[in-house]
């Protein structure tokens, strides 16, 4: 009788261990993409959107935003990366109305507030383009640590521009939280998205 | 004199039989341009197939589109840096496929002689280091298309 209350209790802490394990596993491991929740500093900027209008990170507010730099004379990377995206979006249905795609131009002397609304409407309705003084670009390049470097001028003066491919995604409150690169799948994206968008959420 | 005549007959095959040219021995599928607003570069894909027995050498490509056509890689550096670097050719291997996808070679095509839409074809014309040339139509796809 002693013996089997004993192993009741035995029973009791095993399964209790096992249950604390299974849930720091899950706490563990929500997100596929890479997690940099207190590695990146909070969204703060000081740019002009496509509509022409001074903006700050605080418009964001209430908004998980994906940041991603780029600049409209990319035929290839940039266009890929916002057709990527637009998809994401659309699977993503009602919730995306809670997100907004960043789309920083690195390259603000050819990349008028005009030029860059016409280039984000092209791929979704949630994307913004931003643009603005050179070195409040180059502030917020040096905030997330995404390098970008003008390419010597080719015939006709015209250039490209290297410059980081990752997208920072921040949660609805600005904080920065995961890092994707081009080659991660939608299917992530999605998934981790749909954590940050959904209510009570991981936010 | 019929033997001779045979064998001349033969000799004037052989160089036929050889001189496929580049062009010829080129299969082009799935071609299209990621059509941009305003008059920004835009990208062109295709897909070239070598179906002969030698490599193919393209060394430029043109269009009565647009101003400029040149060909193009995107690759991205150890830091994670996205770079477009010119190329002055490509050579699709004997019996091989290279394929002209966003994010790796494409064609970069400027200054459009007018507007185009989705649903257009525009023709793009290949120039091989042998002198000759394959015409492709390309359909244009709006900003956001994906494969």
């Amino acid at each position: 009788m002693k013996l089997s209350r004993f192993a009741r209790l035995v029973c009791l802490l095993i399964a209790g261990i096992m249950l604390a394990a299974c849930q720091r596993h899950d706490e563990a491991a929500p997100w596929q993409l890479t997690d940099i929740s207190g590695h990146m500093p909070d969204l703060s900027f000081r740019l002009t959107d496509d509509q022409g209008k001074a903006v700050t990170a605080a418009d964001y507010h209430g908004k998980v935003t994906l940041l991603y730099f780029g600049y409209t004379h990319c035929p290839d990377v940039c266009p890929l990366t916002l057709a990527h995206l637009h998809v994401v979006m659309q699977r993503l249905g009602n919730l995306a109305d809670g997100a907004r795609i960043l789309f920083v131009s690195v390259d603000p002397s050819r990349d008028t507030p005009e030029a860059l609304h016409a280039y984000a409407n092209a791929f979704d309705p949630r994307v913004v383009g931003l643009t603005g003084a050179p070195s409040d670009i180059e502030s917020l390049t040096k905030r997330y640590r995404a390098a970008f470097s003008r390419e010597p001028d080719k015939s006709g003066g015209s250039y490209d521009v290297s410059h980081s491919s990752g997208i920072y995604i921040f949660d609805a409150n600005g904080h920065a939280r995961l890092l994707a690169t081009p080659e991660d799948s939608q299917d992530k994206l999605i998934h981790d998205l749909h954590l940050l968008l959904s209510p009570g959420g991981a936010t | 004199m019929k033997r001779h005549a045979l064998l001349a007959w033969l000799m004037t095959l052989l160089p036929l039989a050889a001189c496929a040219t580049q062009a010829e021995q080129i299969k082009a599928g799935y071609a299209w341009i990621r059509l941009l607003p305003a008059d920004l570069p835009a990208g062109g894909y295709v897909l070239l197939n070598n179906q002969g027995t030698s490599n193919a050498i393209l060394v430029s490509a043109q269009s009565g589109t647009y101003g400029s056509v040149m060909l193009h890689q995107s690759s991205t550096d150890t830091r994670g840096s996205d770079t477009m670097r010119m190329l002055d050719h490509l050579t699709i291997p004997a019996h091989g496929q290279v394929a002209l996808v966003p994010a790796s070679y494409h064609l970069m095509l400027q200054q459009a002689k007018h507007p185009l839409k989705p649903g257009d074809k525009v023709d793009i014309t290949l120039n091989f280091a042998d002198g000759s040339h394959l015409q492709i139509p390309f359909l244009v796809r709006p900003a956001n298309a994906t494969d």
